[in-house]
């Protein structure tokens, strides 16, 4: 009972503070000064549509590696913890039912279009709303639906880790071409900026996002593999 | 709009805040957690909206040559998908965690972790 005294002390605090800050606040009316540079520069910088995915894939790129990076340790550290082999004649003994004729009919039906949607999320995220780390969950989530369909079925590990670790090294790799060919690390002016809004425009943007898809898609994968072929002691 | 979002985003912080310090299921406290989150997100977008403008997005409705006076801030949207990564990074780490731990104690009573306990 006490606790939840002390809870909602402190939640009052909080609040309070909270609504200190709305308060106090006032929307824009124009645009700060970040938010304008990259406003005015984006369309003959960079060549993208989409002034987000320029902002996380060329001016902060760096730091869209960091990411990635966190994404790859969580991705190692549960494959770390949970890694366990099924004993042999796990699959017999446990007596799961099977998943209804819906689920399996409909999970065929389905995986073929969520990858696609993915693809093409990640592919156009320099046009669209979208990109690689939207792409790369849609496409882990249709993953998902066949671990739903069949809890028991094995997915390949060392495809995933090469696909995961392909694109990473590809996406470093594409970031060091930048060093030496264009302005800086990651820099997407190594391929023609090409004219606004079109597929093959903003240099490499379309490239390292889809790279980065890949590297997520996979990393999510390996993830929910990891977590549904643990078996219990 | 911008103050029921951001509102709506610190109510959010809030009762996932309460409800992680008051449950004592692990899971339940991860799913708190993960709303406390989502909040954060929230309150962070809602900042960069601004009234009568459109999505940081080079077409037709938004010529490159008017982006300054047509487009809502685009930085506070790249920093919450950031956010958004990481959150699920951590969440995926958490379930990961209270699985071990379940494992060990064989319950998910946060109470019955004794051995960090003053």
């Amino acid at each position: 009972m006490i606790k939840h005294v002390i809870a909602l002390l402190l939640l009052i605090g909080l609040g309070a503070v909270f609504a200190g800050l709305m308060v106090g606040y006032t929307p824009d009316t124009v645009l700060n000064y970040t938010a304008n540079y990259y406003a005015e520069q984006t369309a003959s910088e960079v060549g993208a549509a989409n002034i987000v995915t320029a902002i996380i894939v060329t001016y902060r790129g760096l730091d869209t590696l960091g990411e990635v990076t966190v994404l790859f340790l969580t991705a190692a550290i549960i494959a770390l913890v949970l890694k366990r082999d099924r004993q042999p004649g796990f699959e017999a003994q446990h007596g799961w039912p099977p998943s209804g004729e819906l689920l399996h009919t409909g999970s065929r039906l389905l995986v073929p279009l969520v990858l696609l949607l993915g693809v093409y999320v990640f592919v156009k995220g320099h046009l669209s709303p979208g990109g690689g780390f939207q792409g790369g969950a849609i496409v882990a989530s249709s993953v998902l639906l066949m671990l739903l369909t069949d809890p028991l079925r094995r997915f390949s590990h060392r495809l995933i880790a090469v696909i995961e670790s392909g694109s990473g090294l590809a996406y470093v790799g594409i970031g060091f071409i930048g060093l030496l060919l264009g302005g800086g690390f990651l820099d997407n002016r190594i391929l023609p900026l090409g004219s606004l809004g079109d597929m093959f425009s903003a240099g490499a943007i379309p490239v390292i996002y889809s790279l980065i898809g890949l590297k997520v898609g996979a990393e999510f994968s390996s993830m929910m593999v990891n977590l549904s072929e643990t078996e219990e002691q | 709009m911008v103050y029921i979002a951001m509102l709506t985003g610190f109510i959010l912080i809030l009762m996932g805040l309460y409800g992680a310090l008051t449950n004592r299921n692990i899971l339940r406290m991860i799913v708190f957690f993960t709303l406390a989150n989502t909040g954060t997100n929230v309150v962070l977008v809602s900042i960069g909206y601004m009234m009568g403008r459109k999505a940081p997005i080079l077409d037709n409705a938004v010529p490159a040559a008017e982006a300054v006076a047509r487009i809502i801030d685009p930085v506070p949207q790249a920093l919450v998908l950031t956010a958004i990564v990481i959150g699920l990074g951590i969440t995926a780490l958490m379930l990961a965690y209270a699985y071990k731990l379940y494992e060990l104690k064989r319950s998910l009573d946060i109470s019955k972790c004794r051995e960090l306990k003053w």
